[in-house]
């Protein structure tokens, strides 16, 4: 009774009509719905031109006139080109075997490194921990001058297990700091009532927190992947031959001769190189974002 | 099995400040020792100092004779049961239990059979395959105390381990862990914040406030004779009555002036005790329990006094009434037949046989 008086009375004060929260709702929805459809145009339209220019023969790529986004006679030819090419091969191998190489040198360095900083308490452990993440902050174009001093001094120059040794200055930072992150969620009672059961910090690692931590684990992985898979600057300065090259560099250095584009190919190329990423990212989408949001809901 | 000893133990964290100053406890093999205090009053450090989970500052602990000062939590034989369980959330419930026995290399063979030994007298051998998610809260600790139980270890500790169940659950699981001591009998020392808890439990109650021993007793003796105003605060519920009072002495006999203009009568059998006191300020303890409605009673020495009931709660089988009487808040247990009013004025018997005199000036009972 009070209530209807007072919204009479007072009609733009606190009683005032908000609209209703299905209208406001339906506001928030349409507003979410088309600034997602304009931002994945955005993204999507570039791969699509790729994949699009990628089944287009060479002569179709030349030819302006026409609606570019439309295939007249698709196909595969860019592809097979590119499969049936042992440089290609090299290439795609050459990532593999860098990448697989810098993820599991990674991961082992920075969960070791994240439970001795998260876990163990020590004198300065604050401050290492910060330090870690500084160093991530450095960008790698102020690095690879220096980088190339070291790798050239150990003899790695021009040799794909010469990132080996450079990429983790960029993957174990960021990993450490996600690991640090992880474990810092994990309850202290859990290591407490593992000490009482017996464990050693080994064992503890190994047995508790390496299982427990594993979405975070998994995120901290998908990261050093992308990283080394899709690295570019520092392949272009340390890698010159061929043979040594990963996917990223080979690719644009070998299909593109002076000023001859082979467009197709190029094109073909980067969605090929584009594609182990994309698969990895599909299936472990929700660890990647469990580990990257752990510890965000609880107190 | 073991007995636990505690001297001259402290703790003092960086800054000087002290959690613990320089307790002694001397916990007997078999017995069910109950830490009981308001939170910070260094309960909590005192059992993670005899787990070995915080370092002492200073005195020792001995666990079966032996000092354990410097030896890690895996080597003192101890198990725990902490508040928020601590199940490893990645292990079914039987692997949880059979954590700390894989470690120490048990044979496959007697983990089995232990575990389900433990799992049966748990009542949670259904869930052993379980992960601890698809637990409730009441099952998970029976869990931790399976894997305790399982280690068969000279001492059990546990941490405010029934603060995270609902009340009806705490009530079950109090009983369980009463059941549990007496069928395994270990040493058992419990932390709670909850007297009724510690009074239930335990063989022996240790009080503690701003990191001392206030005292040590069993249950019973703590109602009945606390030794301090702390004591006789915090045991009971709910908690005693205190009134500033002047004791006066006339023809040989002691009374007490209470506010209001009320006295009461010191029952002879305690004149002797507290002679000393006449003339001087003192604190009236009295009970709920013994601030009764006036009907005809067995007890002896009944003190009537008049006071005005300004809140009524009705419980059941008894009906509390709260009073103000200048300041000091007082609670008296009625018969729920009472016809108790709010502002009607209400006569009261005061038990005095079980009074408590209070020295204000060292909040000492007298």
């Amino acid at each position: 009774m009070s209530t209807t008086t007072t919204a009479q009375t007072h009609p733009r004060g606190i009683f005032h009509k908000a609209g209703s929260l299905r209208a406001e709702r339906r506001w928030a929805l349409w507003s979410a719905y088309i600034s997602l459809v304009i931002a994945a145009i955005i993204m999507l339209a570039p791969p699509a031109y790729m994949l699009l220019t990628s089944i287009k023969t060479s002569a179709e790529i030349a030819d302006l006139s026409g609606n570019p986004w439309w295939v007249r006679s698709p196909t595969f030819e860019n592809y097979w080109a590119l499969i049936n090419n042992a440089m290609f091969r090299g290439f795609f191998w050459n990532s593999v075997k860098v990448t697989i190489a810098v993820v599991t040198l990674s991961m082992v360095i920075s969960v070791l490194a994240a439970f001795a900083l998260g876990r163990m308490r020590f004198w300065g452990s604050q401050f290492l921990a910060t330090g870690v993440f500084l160093t991530y902050l450095v960008p790698d174009t102020l690095l690879f001058i220096p980088l190339y001093q070291i790798v050239g001094g150990l003899g790695l120059l021009d040799n794909a297990w010469g990132l080996v040794l450079v990429y983790p200055t960029l993957t174990v930072p960021f990993c450490t700091w996600i690991m640090i992150g992880y474990f810092a969620s994990i309850p202290k009672e859990l290591d407490e009532a593992a000490l009482i059961d017996g464990a050693n910090w080994l064992q503890m690692l190994t047995r508790i927190f390496i299982p427990v931590a594993l979405p975070g684990i998994i995120a901290a992985t998908i990261f050093a992947f992308t990283v080394s898979w899709a690295a570019f600057v520092y392949p272009t300065a340390f890698i010159t031959s061929p043979s040594e090259m990963p996917m990223t560099i080979g690719v644009v250095s070998q299909l593109i001769r002076g000023d001859t584009f082979a467009w197709g190919q190029l094109m073909a190329g980067a969605l090929l190189a584009a594609l182990p990423p994309v698969v990895v990212y599909a299936f472990l989408m929700d660890y990647y974002i469990a580990g990257l949001t752990a510890g965000a809901t609880k107190g | 099995m073991a007995q636990v000893s505690l001297r001259k133990v402290v703790k003092a964290y960086e800054g000087g400040v002290q959690a613990v100053k320089g307790i002694d406890l001397e916990i007997a093999d078999h017995e069910f020792v109950v830490l009981v205090g308001p939170s910070g009053c260094g309960k909590s450090t005192t059992l993670r100092m005899i787990a070995g989970l915080e370092e002492i500052t200073g005195g020792d602990i001995a666990i079966g004779g032996t000092v354990v000062n410097d030896i890690p939590p895996r080597d003192r034989d101890i198990a725990m049961v902490f508040q928020n369980y601590a199940l490893y959330p990645h292990m079914s419930v039987y692997d949880n239990m059979a954590f700390g026995l894989t470690l120490r290399k048990f044979p496959k063979a007697e983990i089995d059979k232990r575990v389900k030994e433990a799992a049966r007298i748990l009542d949670i051998t259904p869930l052993l395959e379980r992960k601890p998610k698809a637990l409730s809260g009441g099952q998970r600790q029976r869990v931790a105390m399976g894997r305790a139980i399982v280690r068969d270890p000279k001492v059990f500790l546990f941490d405010e381990p029934l603060s995270n169940l609902d009340a009806k659950l705490r009530v079950q699981m109090r009983t369980e862990i009463k059941k549990v001591h007496q069928t395994v009998k270990t040493t058992t020392i419990y932390v709670t914040h909850d007297q009724v808890e510690a009074m239930t439990l335990a063989d022996r109650v240790v009080v503690m406030n701003h990191g001392v021993i206030e005292q040590v007793g069993p249950p019973q003796v703590l109602y009945h004779t606390p030794a301090t105003r702390f004591v006789a605060g915090f045991i009971g519920s709910p908690a005693m009555n205190f009134i500033p009072a002047r004791l006066e002495e006339a023809s040989g006999a002691l009374r007490l002036h209470l506010p209001g203009g009320m006295s009461v009568d010191i029952p002879e059998a305690r004149t002797a005790r507290y002679r000393s006191y006449a003339g001087k300020d003192v604190v009236f303890g009295i009970r709920p329990e013994h601030l009764t409605d006036d009907k005809p009673t067995d007890k002896t020495n009944p003190a009537p006094m008049i006071l005005t009931p300004e809140v009524i709660e009705p419980m059941g089988m008894e009906t509390l009434a709260h009073f103000k009487l200048e300041g000091a808040e007082l609670t008296a247990r009625l018969d729920p037949a009472t016809p108790a009013e709010v502002g009607q004025p209400l006569r009261l018997i005061a038990h005095m046989d079980q009074m408590h005199l209070i020295d204000p000036t060292t909040d000492k009972v007298i």
